[in-house]
């Protein structure tokens, strides 16, 4: 880890301060050979250094090199390797460099997912001269505000805590918590630089005084931190404690604790496309098992740590949103699976397991499908989740899920869940030598209500559960997960009964899998169309409602 | 010299006529300002690359349009291309022609689609060749020792 020390003023590292913003140093990406020679002339244009690549990949390599060879960078939306959202996470996790997204489109959804990301602007192309000469003010409000920010994310963090127990109405928008949502929110608007007055007289006589060194998050401290969230569990995450746990000399409260934010902030994305994903993936159970066996799959060697042990902490959960939360344990179940590359093998050890676990709780093992299709979800993910969310933990999960009667709140829960379509398609072409399955790349931009309603139920449900962590084998996380999965599922079908769908998707979906074409209407085709037929909930519920004849095998 | 003023004037016609026509947008007479010293060539090479981009992007998109069963989602995502690059030198028709094409697949309309496609084909080739009569000029112009109107 490298620090250093910033000297009085705004300008830092190699930055030119007398010719400035002259010969600002940006780094162009765009795999539009005829945009990118544009971009890079006009950044020549305007006396700015410039570096081009066509690789989202290249860039990213290019600046975890060194990370300081750049004061900006420019980088498109639409890239064939990697998302331009997912790198513009990547750049803002582990090196706080401003990005300005680019892209032929004006979509509102997409600009704000831009900001939502941390992108300090959006370009949209064909790119003016004149608006290029304004960039780099981001370069120097971000270094001005640098330290603000971490004092911000300090008090924030602080104030959170205090007000901790009413993050746990995070948990259920059910309950509708207005403290959570205003701790929430207060989240957010902190990192937009809009403080809530009450936060900032707690820290702010100390931190000002402080000297703020300037910390470069290498992949090796973002393991540590990570690690010691995750041994915290995220809910008592706080930045002191993750400092006296990660024990790096150097390292201040301040660097973590803005760390912690954008980590937050990041988990919170990674959620609700894996959440997304997780469902599609989900469904496709008794799709091709060759896909996730992706012997390929080794450049992921950071990975084999989290194959050994996956363990999610309830606390962890608790502090999410309802809709981050399958998403969160689909990606762990997902990182659990990476070691193992033969289903097979997934369902052996899952076995073993199995009497473990249910020492725990009252776990069945689950069929080999549902290993396979939480194998699938490996295939989605991508390598950031793999270097960034390493040993997850596991709660056990008993049996009573209660399913919610209530249905408040459900269709609230699925607006950050849009379009994951981008960010699918490239997070399973991020996985050397993978071949893209078909299926997992058509994002199922119909699952947000049921989704949410599931969500919102399993949140519930760990919520109760003791944050005791156990070690599991790979198998055994994922056994666990996929049986939760369908618990939760069922509690979730049963609870979309109240949502706006008619017609339950994820019901939809077993059909689709089984029987490898659509199904409409489900009158039918009734045979054991569903794999998960003695766990699923909808069929269980759809067998009642129907009729025993087509009751549950 | 006569010849040089001819081919000026023959020069700034023909560009207005584009223009006109709407064959070219505003963008490319940016594209002509970034054009100096330092960087001469710089119009012929950007609109080099677009020619070389297109041809493979009008390939991806034919061959995508003939599978059985379309991905939209490529074909999508080659017109979007398609239309970021045309709208960076300024080829406007070819550029409108693209978002109709972008609206087809997101319907999943396959007429609509290969329609499009024949209608970018055709204003690409159109301006394409605009294009290089352009550039024949302006060579033509250099040779007779004149200098680009700016």
């Amino acid at each position: 880890m490298t620090v250093e020390n910033q000297r009085a003023g705004v300008v830092v590292e190699d930055m030119d301060q007398d010719r400035f913003p002259a010969g600002m140093r940006v780094l162009a990406v765009d795999d539009n050979p005829t945009c990118l020679k544009l971009l890079d002339t006009l950044l020549r244009k305007c006396q700015y250094q410039v570096t081009t690549t066509n690789q989202a990949v290249m860039a990213l390599k290019m600046l975890r090199e060194n990370r300081n060879k750049f004061d900006l960078v420019i980088s498109d939306v639409n890239m064939p390797d990697m998302d331009g959202f997912k790198l513009l996470e990547l750049l803002g996790l582990e090196m706080d460099l401003p990005v300005i997204m680019l892209s032929g489109h004006s979509d509102t959804e997409l600009v704000m997912k831009g900001v939502t990301h941390g992108a300090c602007d959006y370009l949209l192309k064909p790119v003016r001269i004149e608006e290029l000469k304004n960039i780099w003010q981001h370069v120097i409000r971000r270094k001005k505000f640098d330290s603000k920010v971490q004092n911000n994310s300090l008090n924030e963090d602080k104030a959170c805590h205090g007000a901790g127990d009413s993050r746990l109405g995070v948990i259920s928008t059910l309950s509708a918590d207005q403290d959570g949502k205003l701790c929430r929110k207060r989240k957010e608007q902190n990192e937009d630089e809009e403080e809530d007055d009450e936060e900032n007289e707690h820290e702010n006589e100390d931190a000002s005084n402080q000297k703020k060194p300037r910390v470069v998050w290498s992949v090796e401290l973002h393991r540590k931190f990570v690690a010691a969230v995750n041994q915290l569990g995220f809910e008592k995450a706080v930045p002191k404690k993750i400092l006296d746990l990660m024990n790096v000399e150097g390292l201040t409260r301040e660097n973590v604790a803005s760390h912690l934010q954008k980590y937050r902030l990041y988990l919170k994305r990674i959620n609700s496309v894996a959440a997304q994903q997780a469902s599609m993936v989900a469904a496709l159970g008794g799709a091709d098992s060759s896909y996730m066996r992706m012997g390929s799959l080794d450049g992921f060697g950071e990975f084999h740590s989290l194959a050994g042990s996956g363990r999610l902490s309830s606390s962890a959960l608790s502090s999410y949103t309802p809709g981050e939360m399958l998403g969160r344990l689909n990606s762990h179940a997902s990182l659990v699976l990476r070691g193992i590359t033969s289903s097979g093998l997934v369902q052996a050890s899952g076995q073993n397991l199995s009497s473990s676990i249910n020492t725990l709780g009252q776990i069945q093992p689950t069929p080999l499908p549902s290993n396979q299709s939480a194998s699938l979800f490996q295939g989605v993910l991508t390598s950031l989740e793999l270097t960034q969310l390493q040993q997850s933990k596991c709660t056990s999960s008993t049996g009573d899920f209660n399913p919610i009667k209530d249905s408040r709140g459900f269709t609230a829960v699925s607006n950050g869940f849009s379009d994951t379509r981008v960010t699918v398609g490239s997070s399973t072409s991020l996985l050397p030598g993978a071949s893209s399955h078909p299926l997992v790349l058509q994002g199922n931009p119909q699952l947000p209500d049921d989704r949410g309603a599931f969500v919102n139920q399993y949140s519930l449900g760990v919520a109760s559960l003791t944050p005791d962590t156990f070690d599991i084998g790979g198998g055994g996380c994922s056994n666990f997960l996929d049986h939760s999965n369908n618990e939760s599922w069922q509690s979730a079908i049963q609870l979309s009964r109240f949502s706006s769908n008619a017609v339950p998707l994820r019901h939809e979906l077993h059909i689709k899998a089984k029987m490898g074409r659509t199904q409409t209407g489900l009158q039918s085709k009734l045979e054991p169309h569903c794999q998960y037929q003695k766990f699923c909930g909808f069929c269980q519920w759809y067998n009642k409602s129907l009729g025993p004849q087509f009751g549950p095998k | 010299m006569d010849g040089v003023a001819q081919l000026q004037k023959q020069l700034v016609d023909y560009t207005a006529s584009l223009f006109q026509e709407g064959f070219l947008d505003e963008q490319f007479n940016q594209l002509q300002q970034l054009q100096d010293e330092s960087n001469p060539d710089f119009v012929v090479e950007v609109v080099s690359l677009f020619f070389e981009d297109s041809e493979r992007l009008l390939n991806e998109l034919a061959k995508a349009l003939e599978q059985k069963t379309i991905d939209f989602r490529k074909v999508d995502a080659h017109v979007h291309q398609f239309k970021g690059s045309s709208s960076s030198i300024g080829a406007q028709r070819v550029q409108k022609v693209c978002i109709a094409f972008r609206n087809y697949c997101e319907e999943q309309n396959i007429e609509g689609c290969l329609k499009c496609l024949q209608q970018v084909k055709h204003e690409y080739s159109l301006v394409k060749s605009k294009l290089e009569t352009l550039f024949k000029i302006e060579k033509q112009l250099i040779a007779a020792g004149g200098s680009i109107p700016t």
